[in-house]
């Protein structure tokens, strides 16, 4: 009967993880056995012998109680240290991450991949190479975790969030939402299939042609009508999309920010939250128009929108966008 | 040495916990300025609402702020710093024995709340014939970001509406102890209560003094 | 002579009689014992829960309880340990009854404050037994949004005002105590002569004033979010989920030091009584509740880490978080420096202490795994936290309080309760609870998510285990029950001092008079010193 005390390990993030637990361990099991010791030796050695016996009193100096404080304390912050280091790595994806989108909803996880592939509950991904979730809620909060690549982040509505690892074994890892969403929080589970390159590509080509999600992106994009404000040659009454993603925009309140994912989905669902400089704000939202999906899809559309042919996103936008943040 | 009545007084008003007056009046006040203190955590919530929303949808709030009528606000802003200053003299006409002017002061004080809650009471009127109260009804002109002034409003009802609460407890407080000064119950050494009460009195007066800029002043200019 | 004595003697429990001088009583002690009786319902409904919970998990598929039922439960343990039970236990009974006595005065600053407290308490737990009776509330004790503003179809509004009334019996609690401490110690009891029971609750008095209103205002939110769709949480109308997290920990955490430094008080007591010894390094472990109480209130955000919080707010939080581990870490150390050269007694309090000591160790130090942002993104909503935290609430907390509750027994009730059963069901307890809660940190670590209901087959080992425990545990807290209600009539009548101990407390008779002291006492030592208990003869 197996009786495992850790899971696998099939990401990047699994070794750096378990490596700083063992760290952690030998600390706590160290300062365990050293009070449990101590009582215990204590206890026993000074044990009441009589009724009438009257210890003397011990005064404590700073010194010890100094030394008692700082070495913990040392230890501690290597804790934090090492910690932060490795959280601050797991917020930051590389350039070449693959990009794979996430939208969770009570209660099944719905994948896309940009070449269009959909997914519920399964998420194929291949062994090597990075992967960056861009993710959103439907509805409450849920959070993706990966027991086995030891990463987790929150999926919240009205923002995107991110994660990303890189796996580095072939095999069927399980899928938790580890944030309670109601009712069948529990069952809000899948797998994540990690699998060699060569597998990967031949999944990929396979099953039905979905487009890509850039491809369903310009769809919707014509759908919606969008281009009668936002023309491609800039001639509209509303800023050129070619070239957005990525750059710096000038907004009317005086403030500069980056178009990363986050800005582009709240400029389709609350378009008047920030205005371009120059612009008036006549864009309508669609908000109830176009689903959290639809969202995804228009953002990667845009993201396509002025890069040029042979190459990847990543070099449009060097610097991935941080999570939206609070 | 205490006269008789001093004395009778003393006696009739300390409770068997305490040693002394003085032990009684010091605990007593302490008391209160614990429960003011907690007060401000209680408000505090809200008004970081309002800083983090303000923060992030300023035109909206601004525009939503404009719409209140700041002339009527600055003249309730009066009503309670008035109300403020006949609450000290009354807890000085305590301290100096003088029944009379106690009680007159704390009828002062008593109109001018009920007034600041009666203006209170017509504001929120207005807003509610302007289609401004958040809920199926709710629409400010000026802007399309419907959710966001809403949210405004909804801070805007639950901060006064708090502090309304506060004002009406005041209120309930200052008829006790004008039942109580009728009755003769304070004296100089013992009116621990119509001064711990003026403590509670100028705090909500504080509250408001902060609501008031923060609500009806967003972004206002003389003149605009 | 003595029973004679006592059964002729006025004290507070026979000095009058009927419903009415218990209901309308300004009594502290009283109050304290109309307090004990509620926390102690309260205890046994969320075991009851609890007992469920570990039934359910014993099969990966559940199958005793639908899903919304089990999601019911867990939400209804959580809220009513947490609130109803671990926040009032120690400082409403313990605290009420032996606060003023300590430091040599009549009673609280406030009785009938004190009074009103406890009708809270009771009012606010009729909310929340009728929310529980009416059908349940599914939210998690963490209520986060939008799920429980906008989602949820179960009772909140009334389990949030259940709560919100309750906090303000907490928050009364802790005005009382700052004021009694402040204004009514006897002539000769300064501040470095109070015993460190008083410290501790002085320091939680502090967290309950600062922080419980904060939880007031954010339920009132929930409220207004759900009764009139304000949107203050809502997306889609542009309020932020996240910023109920902030208000809601903001509080939240806090209130783990409301529910664990009242223990740690106790622990000081018990430890320096049954050593024969001043605590060891008095003054710092008094000045560590005030620093615990402070640095308790910045470290909210590690709740936070894979919210969509930012990360460097993250890094803040998590330098923070280590902070606030120090001054515990210094408590330990000074308690089993304490026991160096002590005279060390096995009775049951101690026992108890030993258990805290040892549990609260391991909790706290796998606080720091949790601290550690890279692990914590892990860890953080699996089964590590619930293990991390039910080592300190019921390894440390409840073992502080069950210590406490024997180690003062006889005075409150005047009767010893059976050592033999009572050193028994203290072994029954630990062990049950490490078998209960040991396996959890290994589930979690190997990625059993909190609060799931259904679970993968490997994870049925570990959660069979952790039941086990359970029923042991259970067994544990009967125990006392019996034998503390049997002691009443049965149990040996107790002197004045049964311990040895220092303290105003045991200068008077057990149980106390009314007034508690037939003269009010001059403090003339400092604290914790025994050669006015056994005189000068000194062994050793």
């Amino acid at each position: 009967m197996r009786l495992p005390l850790f899971p696998e390990q099939a990401s990047n993030f699994a070794p750096e993880t378990d490596h700083l637990l063992y760290f952690l361990l030998a600390v706590a099991v160290f300062f365990t056995v050293l009070i449990f010791g101590a009582i215990f030796y204590f206890a026993i050695r000074y044990r009441r012998r009589s009724d009438r016996e009257l210890p003397r009193v011990l005064h404590t100096g700073l010194a010890l109680e100094i030394v008692w404080s700082v070495i913990p304390f040392g230890l501690t912050m290597i804790m934090f240290g090492w910690g932060a280091d490795l959280f601050f790595r797991e917020s930051r994806p590389p350039a070449n991450a693959l990009q794979i989108y996430v939208v969770g909803k009570q209660w099944m996880w719905k994948l896309q991949h940009m070449e269009g592939q959909r997914e519920i509950n399964e998420l194929h991904v291949p062994a090597g190479r990075p992967v960056r979730l861009t993710m959103t809620s439907e509805d409450v909060i849920h959070s993706f975790f990966v027991p086995a690549f030891r990463t987790k982040e929150d999926v919240v509505p009205g923002r995107y969030s991110t994660t990303w690892w890189t796996p580095t074994k072939p095999g069927k890892y399980h899928l938790f939402c580890a944030e309670y969403c109601g009712t069948n929080h529990s069952r809000m589970i899948g797998w994540i299939y990690v699998m060699e390159p060569q597998e990967y590509q031949t999944w990929l080509s396979g099953g039905r042609a979905f487009g890509s999600l850039a491809e369903n992106g310009e769809k919707l994009f014509q759908d919606l009508a969008c281009g009668n404000c936002h023309k491609a040659d800039g001639s509209g009454r509303c800023p050129n999309l070619v070239g957005l993603f990525g750059r710096n925009v000038q907004l009317a309140d005086g403030r500069t920010i980056k178009a990363d994912e986050g800005y582009i989905r709240e400029s389709i669902l609350q378009p008047n939250a920030k205005i371009v400089a120059g612009y008036q704000p006549l864009m309508p939202t669609f908000q109830g128009l176009v689903t959290e999906e639809g969202v995804l899809q228009l953002v990667e559309y845009i993201k396509s929108l002025g890069r040029q042919p042979g190459t990847t996103p990543a070099e449009v936008s060097p610097n991935p966008p941080a999570p939206k943040n609070q | 040495m205490a006269n008789h009545a001093e004395a009778q007084a003393e006696t009739l008003a300390l409770r068997e916990q305490f040693d002394t007056a003085e032990q009684q009046k010091d605990a007593s006040t302490l008391g209160m300025w614990v429960f003011l203190i907690t007060e401000i955590m209680f408000f505090g919530g809200l008004f970081l609402a309002y800083t983090v929303y303000r923060d992030i949808y300023f035109p909206v709030f601004a525009l939503a702020s404009s719409s209140l009528n700041a002339v009527i606000g600055a003249i309730n802003t009066a009503v309670l710093l008035c109300s403020s200053f006949t609450m000290v003299l009354a807890v000085r006409a305590s301290q100096v024995g003088q029944r009379n002017a106690l009680i007159i002061f704390l009828i002062l004080t008593l109109i001018l709340g009920v007034a600041f809650l009666g203006v209170k009471a017509y504001e929120w009127n207005e807003k509610f014939q302007e289609h401004h109260v958040p809920g199926p009804t709710f629409h400010l002109e000026g802007t399309g970001q419907q959710g966001e002034a809403q949210l405004f409003f909804s801070l805007y009802f639950a901060m006064t509406g708090l502090h309304a609460l506060h004002m009406l407890v005041g209120c309930g407080i200052l008829t006790w102890l004008l039942i109580q000064s009728w009755k003769g119950k304070f004296t100089p050494e013992y009116m621990t209560p119509v001064d711990i009460a003026g403590l509670y009195w100028h705090f909500v007066d504080i509250i408001w003094i902060f609501l008031f800029p923060l609500l009806y002043l967003i972004d206002r200019h003389l003149g605009r | 002579m003595i029973t004679a004595a006592a059964q002729e003697r006025e004290t507070y429990l026979n000095a009058s009689y009927g419903i009415k001088s218990w209901l309308l009583t300004k009594d502290h002690k009283r109050i304290a014992l109309l307090y004990l009786f509620t926390v102690t319902l309260f205890f046994f409904i969320g075991g009851a829960f609890a007992t469920l919970i570990r039934i359910e998990l014993l099969t990966p598929q559940g199958g005793l309880v639908s899903s919304e039922t089990y999601n019911k439960l867990f939400t209804m343990h959580g809220v009513t340990m947490i609130f109803f039970f671990l926040i009032p236990s120690i400082p409403a009974t313990l605290g009420n009854f032996f606060l003023p006595m300590m430091i040599g005065a009549r009673d609280l600053a406030f009785p009938r404050i004190n009074l009103l407290s406890w009708y809270l308490l009771v009012i606010g737990g009729l909310f929340a037994l009728f929310a529980m009776l009416a059908g349940g509330v599914d939210t998690g004790w963490t209520f986060y949004t939008p799920y429980s503003t906008t989602y949820s179809n179960t009772w909140v509004i009334a389990t949030a005002i259940g709560i919100f009334v309750a906090g303000f019996s907490s928050i009364l609690t802790g005005l009382n105590f700052v004021v009694t401490v402040h204004r009514m110690r006897a002539p000769g009891m300064t501040w470095f002569r109070m015993p460190l029971f008083v410290w501790a609750h002085y320091a939680t008095a502090l967290i309950q004033i600062l922080g419980t209103p904060v939880l007031a205002v954010t339920l009132l939110l929930v409220f207004c979010e759900r009764v009139f769709h304000i949107g203050i949480f809502d997306p889609a109308l542009g309020g932020d989920p996240v910023l109920f997290q902030h208000l809601f920990w903001f509080y939240s955490h806090p209130a783990v030091y409301i529910m664990v430094l009242p223990a740690m008080g106790v622990v000081n007591e018990l430890v320096s009584t049954f050593s024969r010894k001043p605590i060891f390094g008095y003054s710092f472990v008094a000045f560590s509740s005030l620093a615990i109480a402070v640095l308790g209130f910045l470290v909210w955000g590690h709740h936070l880490f894979v919210s969509t919080q930012s990360v460097y707010a993250g890094m803040v939080f998590s330098f923070l978080s280590y902070f606030v581990a120090i001054p515990s870490a210094i408590k330990v150390f000074n308690w089993t420096a304490t026991l160096y050269k002590g005279s060390i007694s096995f009775a049951t309090p101690m026992l108890y202490a030993f258990g805290f000591i040892g549990l609260f160790t391991v909790g706290g130090l796998t606080g720091l795994f949790v601290a550690s942002l890279g692990l914590d993104v892990h860890v953080t909503d699996t089964y590590f936290v619930v293990a991390h935290f039910h080592y300190i609430m019921v390894g440390g907390a409840i073992m502080g309080y069950l210590g406490g509750l024997h180690y003062w027994w006889p005075k409150i009730t005047g009767r010893m309760y059976p050592e033999l059963w009572a050193r028994l069901s203290a072994l029954v307890i630990f062990l049950g609870f490490n078998l209960t809660f040991f396996p959890q940190f290994i589930l979690g670590y190997l990625g059993m998510p909190r609060r799931y209901h259904t679970y993968p087959d490997e994870f049925q080992v570990l959660h069979v285990l952790s039941t086990a425990g359970a029923s042991v545990l259970a067994v544990g807290y009967l125990m006392p029950m019996v034998y503390f209600i049997w002691s009443l009539r049965y149990g040996q009548v107790a002197g004045a001092n049964p311990w040895g101990a220092t303290g105003l407390e045991w200068q008077t008779a057990s149980p106390p008079p009314v007034h508690n002291f037939d003269e009010m006492p001059v403090v003339t030592h400092e604290a914790y010193d025994y050669t006015t208990v056994l005189g000068e003869v000194e062994v050793g």
